[in-house]
């Protein structure tokens, strides 16, 4: 439609890393001086699109064109002199160095080559600040003394440095208070106005709404919707559309049938998915008629900040959803349980016996697991073999004083591979060649093989290619089956829905709402998420109404302070 | 134009990608390719020694000294080894050495004979690894910082333990283990001790639990500690391994020298940790190689002879450690990068 070709254009572009497709196939197009904004959930390809723009990653296929010039920047540098700079999440500030030198970092202005001018890039900073609102910050400042939202200004003043035409921004609004983001907002509206386009991402809607022009959507490395009106399209269809799920996706069925509050509510689960098999025990897929004895309880678990006193337990056989998005708490809640996170308050028990806090160590004692959300970073060594990565918290059961039995170390590996059929079945294959999906069940076969009770699965299928997601799922099912209780963070709502028995629904690390996951539905969920006034109104009854109780709230404060304080497990 | 949502297509299509195909590398064959890469470089030092020392490097005296000399140092690079790959260092092996020489080496210890020299040595060893283990596992501080204020405080307590004398040893038992009678099929005693120790390590390292959570640690702390495993314990252990290995080294030092000195083991730990590194291990941590390690010290060793039995100056010897050094880096870069 408009006769001038857009200022960018990214089409067909594809990105493949060991074990997943980061993007496949994303179009994107940007025009002079308009605000785009792309959304997107954790791992849907947001920051691998915008570096594949900036110059850090090269694309596997697909074209970009700058002004109608096809083009491929190599490097950083190379978009930059095309007028592309980006502001990344993790500020690529040097501490040590003053505040001019940061702005002006691999151009200084210099005399005869390599004198530098100071003076020059000293007034050239300051010019710079004071057009961004923020004549306060003094050049000669080290960063390393500058607030968060500072140094954020600062970034934008070594963007601005160079003469850019599209500013790419990673969540610019994450670290900031709300004054700061009216003043990020004018900023934005000064840069549209001299015609410079803004690319911004951001995971709060409200945000979009208020300076974004046109929203592209992201999920699981695809664009699902592109150049959205960002003012006119409901919130609801948005968020929709970033944690949808495709359709085919079948979740594995429930062995119980819970009593639905509400038999309007259409069902998410597709009932006919296939189970290897099912236990004779019927499992308590709601809250109120327990069949066991919850194996985890928490009561009174907090970190202020990050999430308030929660009480929650999961029996054998349940697994209990917690749905939210980021920020919501979700991770924090999971980790402090395992005990990588020390709780200010609050306890967690196993059967009754609570664990020491702040002690991973004491959590796998007492047969708690967890899939982190990074594996990479947090489960596996990737350059180890499959077999050791399984065997890595069994060990001692391989091992009698400390000497390894290799061959029922690689046996039990293979066995407990082979039942999650993780491929390829080679248990002396390095981990960093697995697919993600595969590279997750390595995670849960070191974890069946601890003979683990309590399974802590952290957004388990992210960076897991959507058609092994099913699989994935029938895994988590059947553990549970078979007697795991099973506690669930994903910020993929209808995941939480279809996978969970029970579903607790967290916003600004609060539970607003407790249920079984068949009395709700996406929309439902999606409200309880989203809206922040609607609060603790509309919440479960009976659990509110624990928490509430004042006898029940006192005891376990008290305790948990001596727990969390009396003995020690120094900080790491 | 300006509306397009994408209707959502089936997952079918990105399944196929990079699950089934079994990796070309499994590991235990490229560590083959890197210890038969080193044996090679040994064995054309070797043949050069052969062909321009024909009859003063063959010679069963000079094997003889070339391993007993491979043997202290050797010693030390094994634990070296097990730090490294955890991802630390330890730059106090030559200080701890030392002062577990002169520590092993007083009238006072020699008074007890060889039992409370070995004694004196190892336990020497001992604590300062405990000093450094706790300092780094328990007390936050940084490996470098650590073992960097180890090696300067050791130093100078062994200075001050010997007033820069030297301690001749006269204890009878010690010295013979230096002297040809002893000689194990003509393998001194010395090489026989590094044997073991090299032996032990490799075991320790490929065969236990405690082997396998030092490449743990040192592959991804994070990862071992979310699995349960008591990273900085192991840490701690790790250092008083590496300084047991000083106090054995400093031993057959004392056996080898006749004598205990403040300014034993210098600079061992710039020769052990150059041996593993080029002996394959990472610095980085989280991969290591106890054969490598050894590989690498024989052939610092034996280059070390050659330079003398050919009359080239030490510092011609230390510009050709350094090439070997740069050069075996590289050639691991480039290994690893196709592999």
């Amino acid at each position: 439609m408009a006769p001038e070709p857009p200022l960018l254009s990214m089409s067909g572009i594809t990105k493949s890393f060991p074990g997943v497709r980061a993007l496949d196939g994303v179009d994107l197009d940007v025009r002079a001086g308009e605000v785009h904004c792309l959304l997107g959930q954790n791992g849907a390809g947001k920051s691998t699109l915008i570096k594949v723009l900036a110059g850090v990653h090269q694309p596997d296929s697909g074209t970009l064109r700058w002004r109608g010039e096809r083009v491929a920047p190599r490097s950083p540098l190379a978009a930059v002199r095309l007028g592309i700079a980006t502001i990344h999440q993790e500020l690529d500030l040097v501490e040590h160095l003053s505040v001019a030198a940061n702005v002006h970092l691999g151009h200084e202005p210099t005399r005869a080559g390599f004198v530098l001018r100071r003076g020059a890039a000293t007034s050239a900073t300051a010019a710079l600040l004071e057009r961004l609102g923020h004549p306060e910050i003094h050049p000669g400042r080290p960063v390393g003394t500058l607030s968060a939202a500072q140094r954020q200004i600062v970034s934008m003043a070594r963007a601005l440095s160079h003469d850019v035409r599209l500013i790419v921004m990673d969540e610019p609004s994450a670290a900031l208070d709300p004054d700061e983001v009216d003043n990020l907002f004018r900023i934005v509206a000064g840069l549209t106005a001299a015609d410079v386009a803004v690319v911004y991402i951001s995971h709060r809607l409200e945000e979009i709404r208020r300076i974004g022009d046109r929203v592209t959507v992201l999920k699981d490395g695809r664009a699902v919707a592109r150049g959205l009106p960002a003012r006119s399209t409901p919130t609801r269809q948005v968020v929709a559309m970033m944690t949808g799920r495709d359709v085919g996706h079948v979740f594995p069925a429930r062995r119980a049938q819970a009593p639905a509050q509400d038999a309007a509510v259409p069902d998410p689960v597709v009932p006919d998915a296939a189970l290897p098999h099912r236990g004779p025990v019927a499992t308590a897929a709601t809250p109120s008629p327990p069949t066991s004895a919850p194996v985890l309880s928490v009561r009174g678990l907090s970190r202020p900040g990050e999430f308030a006193p929660l009480d929650l337990d999961v029996r054998a056989g349940e697994i209990v959803g917690l749905a939210g998005l980021v920020g919501s708490g979700r991770s924090e809640i999971l980790e402090t349980v395992y005990g990588a996170r020390r709780p200010r308050t609050g306890r967690v028990l196993v059967d009754g016996r609570p664990l020491r806090p702040g002690s991973v160590r004491a959590a796998v004692r007492a047969g708690l697991g967890l899939a982190p959300e990074e594996r990479k970073a947090q489960a596996l060594l990737m350059t180890e073999s499959v077999s050791r990565n399984v065997s890595l918290s069994a060990l001692p059961r391989f091992a009698r004083g400390g000497w390894i039995d290799r061959r029922a170390e690689r046996e039990a590996a293979r066995e407990a591979t082979r039942e999650l059929s993780l491929r390829p079945e080679v248990p002396a294959v390095a981990v960093a060649t697995l697919s993600g999906g595969n590279q997750q069940k390595a995670v849960l076969a070191r974890w069946l093989l601890r003979g683990c009770r309590v399974l802590l699965l952290d957004e388990p299928t992210r960076g897991v290619d959507v058609g092994a997601r099913a699989e994935l799922y029938a895994v988590v099912r059947r553990l549970a089956d078979e007697g795991l209780a099973v506690l669930l963070v994903s910020s993929e709502i209808p995941e939480v829905l279809g996978l969970a028995d029970r579903v607790l629904v967290l916003r600004e690390g609060r539970v607003v709402h407790e249920a079984p996951a068949r009395a709700l539905d996406e929309h439902r969920v999606l409200d309880l998420v989203m809206n922040a006034h609607r609060d603790e109104t509309d919440t479960g009854p009976r659990e509110r109404a624990h928490r509430n109780a004042p006898g029940s709230d006192t005891r376990p404060h008290k305790d948990s302070y001596k727990d969390a304080y009396g003995e020690g497990n120094p900080v790491s | 134009m300006t509306q397009h949502v994408s209707p959502p297509r089936d997952g079918t299509r990105r399944t196929a990608a990079p699950a089934g195909r079994p990796a070309r590398r499994s590991l235990p064959v490229r560590a083959d390719v890197r210890t038969l890469t080193l044996l090679g470089v040994l064995a054309v030092l070797v043949l050069i020694g052969g062909l321009t020392r024909p009859h003063e490097f063959l010679d069963t005296r000079n094997l003889q000294l070339v391993l007993t000399q491979a043997s202290v140092i050797g010693v030390v690079t094994v634990g070296m080894t097990f730090v490294i790959t955890s991802g630390g260092i330890d730059l106090s092996v030559g200080a701890i050495v030392a002062l577990s020489s002169v520590w092993a080496t007083t009238v006072a210890t020699q008074s007890h004979g060889l039992a409370g020299i070995l004694l004196a040595a190892t336990l020497v060893g001992l604590g300062c690894g405990l000093v450094n283990g706790v300092l780094i596992a328990y007390g936050g501080v940084v490996p470098f910082i650590a073992t960097l204020a180890m090696l300067a405080s050791a130093r100078g307590l062994a200075l001050q333990i010997t007033d820069g004398r030297t301690q001749v040893v006269t204890v009878r038992g010690v010295l013979d283990l230096g002297e040809r009678e002893t000689y194990v099929l003509g393998v001194p005693p010395l090489v026989l001790v590094f044997a073991a120790v090299a032996v032990a390590g490799w075991l320790l390292f490929h065969r236990t639990t405690f082997g396998r959570r030092t490449i743990a640690v040192g592959g991804n702390p994070e990862a071992a500690r979310l699995a349960g495993i008591d990273v900085r314990r192991q840490r701690l252990y790790l250092y008083l391994l590496s300084g047991l290995c000083c106090g054995i080294a400093a031993f057959l030092l004392i056996v080898l020298a006749g004598s205990g000195q403040n300014t034993n083991g210098n600079l061992y730990e710039l020769d052990a940790i150059a041996a593993v590194i080029i002996g394959g291990t990472l610095l980085s941590g989280g991969r290591g190689t106890v054969t490598g390690s050894v590989l690498g010290v024989l052939i610092f060793t034996t280059i070390t002879n050659l330079f003398a039995l050919n009359n080239l100056q030490t510092d011609v010897q230390q510009i050709a450690k350094g090439a070997i050094i740069v050069a075996a880096v590289l050639v691991q870069r480039r290994t690893a990068s196709t592999a």
